[in-house]
């Protein structure tokens, strides 16, 4: 492994890389895990981040990004700290999912696929994300919140907010 | 939190453990776990094929097909290693019921795996869960290495001379991820185009394999029909239709959740009763009964109306991934639809043209008639694409698609009817997407 590759991702999940190349049958099934967990430790699918996993699984580039592509939760821009996902399909519809999408839009003051200034915040409209009986849902990165109103939007923007000012990561750029 | 739900007329099989803290392994045995796993260590695989099949299991993921059918279909001798594969990718649109069974049973899950494993011979199962449900992997990644340590996983299982091993696996966002040959393309790191059937999964499959892939609610099934029996089981639903369901009642009802009802329970009753009526005291207006590719169906057919495969499937519609979406009657049902098709526009794998222009088609037009924008004719075409893209698609998207567009305009003409010609909607907005193409 090279200086480079180190400096690149943290040596715990440079080891979780490791590992995950030698799990699978076949090498090539580590590509999307890999994919994921470097974009959650980088931020997104940056050339370095494409070209040192084509590497290590033993493909081009090319073939990465082929790949990478088909996948919506992969993405080649960096998005804010927190990416608010939201979901407007049907069940998320039918119980308000729209209102708690545009008090996002306010209260972000982006639109879908926006990131805002201090790069702490992006929102996304999302398909589905299996939470339909707990409607509307969204995700902020991982964590679910659900059975919303627009009335919740304002402090879970502010939850974010303060957790980042306790890390004293309030920017990213 | 996820809210957990109950009613009297629930039978709890596979949510017996929801909430118990059976993500605990030590929990997980004290409430019974394992020992089907060893059972069936014991009695060997004809005896577990014969359980399956006569448990009348059918597939959860959708389709309904018998589990113990599709064992069976696995040569018994295949120079090449089997597999087992559970799909968690749960993307169809109104179902989140593996989601609970993820979050609070997944030792049924492993358990359910080696089952499998021992039916089929093989030495290898995957756990694949879609690349949103990340909590979830971690729980399911905490059961498995637990499993291990126990040595109900590796060479020697339960002290045996079996080997059974499970990796767990993520996927990063696409519906189409769920369809069985896509994910399994998925599982070697390439896009999810689906593969051509034959040869079907369970003679070639993963990595060339014979594999086995289930749905993981039937998966995590499979530990309660050995340890009911077969019969018991299978004696709980109905005709062909063994057990019970795991139902994700959502939209306008009061009490939406996850419901486990025995097969063939009325499907008005789980609304109106079940579920507790219509929000708001409102009217219902229509209900997809099993996720969002399956036909609406309107108040007066779900009267009677049993939910199984066969009977649903008589009704014009399907049981599908049990995911039952109520509609109220201030829902606009030209919206309705545009929001579902946007769905499958946006997740078509754009492999093959009628599923891939189709489903665009279809999306622009609605969102044409929805803006006001249509006229008599667009009502007509919105039928003939959606009739040209049945049964002419590589994989069952296109038809999941298409068969829900047709109902919508076959059962609720006069709503579009109602926009044409610049006419405002007359429902309340939900928002749906916005005119962009004319
Ligand atoms: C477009 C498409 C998406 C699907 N998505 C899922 C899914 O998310 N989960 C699932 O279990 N099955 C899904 N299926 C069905 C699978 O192809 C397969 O039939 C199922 O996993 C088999 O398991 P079962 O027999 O236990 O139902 C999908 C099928 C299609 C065509
Ligand atoms: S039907 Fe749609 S999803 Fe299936 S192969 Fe064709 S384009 Fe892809
Ligand atoms: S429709 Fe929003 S979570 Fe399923």
């Amino acid at each position: 492994m090279s200086d480079e590759t180190m400096a690149l991702f943290s040596p715990r999940l440079a080891a979780r890389f490791d590992a995950l190349v030698l799990k699978y049958p076949l090498r090539r099934s580590a590509l999307i895990p890999m994919l994921l967990y470097a974009q959650d430790e980088i931020g997104y699918l940056s050339d370095a981040v494409i070209a040192d996993v084509a590497q290590r699984i033993g493909i081009t580039e090319l073939e990465v990004r082929n790949v990478a592509s088909y996948y919506s939760m992969l993405r080649f821009k960096p998005a804010g700290k927190y990416n608010v996902q939201v979901c407007t399909n049907i069940s998320c519809m039918l119980r308000g999912g729209y209102d708690v999408y545009e008090r996002f839009q306010e209260e972000l003051g982006i639109g879908h696929k926006g990131v805002t200034a201090d790069g702490l915040f992006s929102l996304e409209e999302v398909e589905c994300i299996g939470a339909c009986c707990w409607a509307p849902a969204i995700q902020v990165n991982y964590d679910f919140h659900d059975e919303l109103t627009p009335e919740h939007v304002a402090g879970i923007v502010a939850g974010y907010r303060g957790q980042a000012e306790a890390e004293g990561t309030v920017s990213l750029a | 939190m996820l809210r957990l739900v109950s009613h009297p007329d629930e039978v709890k099989i596979v949510s017996k453990r929801f909430g118990l803290g059976a993500a605990n392994i030590d929990r997980y045995l004290e409430l019974g776990g394992y020992a089907s796993a060893r059972k069936c260590l014991a009695q060997g695989p004809d005896w577990i094929i014969n359980e399956m099949k006569a448990s009348n299991l059918r597939g959860r993921g959708g389709a309904g097909f018998s589990a113990g059918l599709k064992w069976s279909f696995v040569p018994r001798n295949s120079t090449r290693p089997k597999y087992v594969l559970v799909n968690g990718d749960e993307s169809e649109p109104g179902t989140c019921k593996d989601h609970l069974i993820f979050l609070h049973d997944p030792h049924a899950v492993i358990e359910g795996t080696i089952i499998a494993g021992l039916a089929i011979g093989a030495k290898l199962g995957f756990i694949y869960l879609r690349g949103e449900y990340r909590y979830l992997l971690e729980i399911m990644e905490k059961a498995v290495a637990d499993a291990y340590a126990r040595g109900f996983l590796g060479t020697h299982i339960f002290g045996s001379n079996i080997e059974f091993q499970v990796i767990t696996q993520t996927g990063a966002g696409a519906y189409e991820v769920g369809e069985e040959s896509a994910l399994m393309e998925s599982l070697e790191g390439k896009r999810g185009i689906p593969r051509i059937k034959p040869p079907f999964p369970a003679v070639v499959g993963l990595y060339g394999g014979p594999t086995v892939i289930n749905n993981a609610e039937t998966i995590a099934t499979v530990p309660h029909v050995i340890e009911m029996g077969a019969e018991a089981y299978a004696a709980v639903g109905t005709p062909r239709n063994g057990g019970t369901r795991l139902f994700s009642i959502s939209g306008h009802v009061e009490r939406p959740g996850v419901y486990e009802l025995p097969m063939g329970y009325n499907l008005k009753k789980m609304i109106y009763d079940v579920a507790g009526g219509i929000r708001g005291g409102r009217r219902l207006k229509a209900v997809v009964p099993g996720g969002s590719s399956t036909p609406v169906l309107l108040p007066e057919e779900i009267e009677n109306l049993g939910m199984d495969f066969d009977q649903v499937g008589k009704a014009g519609s399907m049981l599908g991934s049990g995911g039952v979406v109520v509609i109220d009657d201030r829902t606009c049902i030209v919206e309705f639809a545009l929001r579902t098709i946007s769905f499958y526009q946006h997740e078509s794998c754009g492999w093959c043209i009628p599923c891939r222009e189709g489903t665009d088609w279809l999306k622009k037009s609605l969102t044409r008639f929805h803006a006001g924008y249509g006229v008599a004719r667009d009502i007509d075409n919105i039928q003939y694409i959606a009739e040209n893209m049945m049964g002419r698609t590589f994989c069952p998207l296109g038809d999941a698609a298409a068969m829900p567009t047709l109902a919508f305009v076959k059962k609720f003409r006069n709503e579009f009817e109602d926009h044409l010609n610049g006419k405002p909607c007359p429902f309340a907005k939900h928002g749906a997407p916005e005119l962009t193409v004319v």
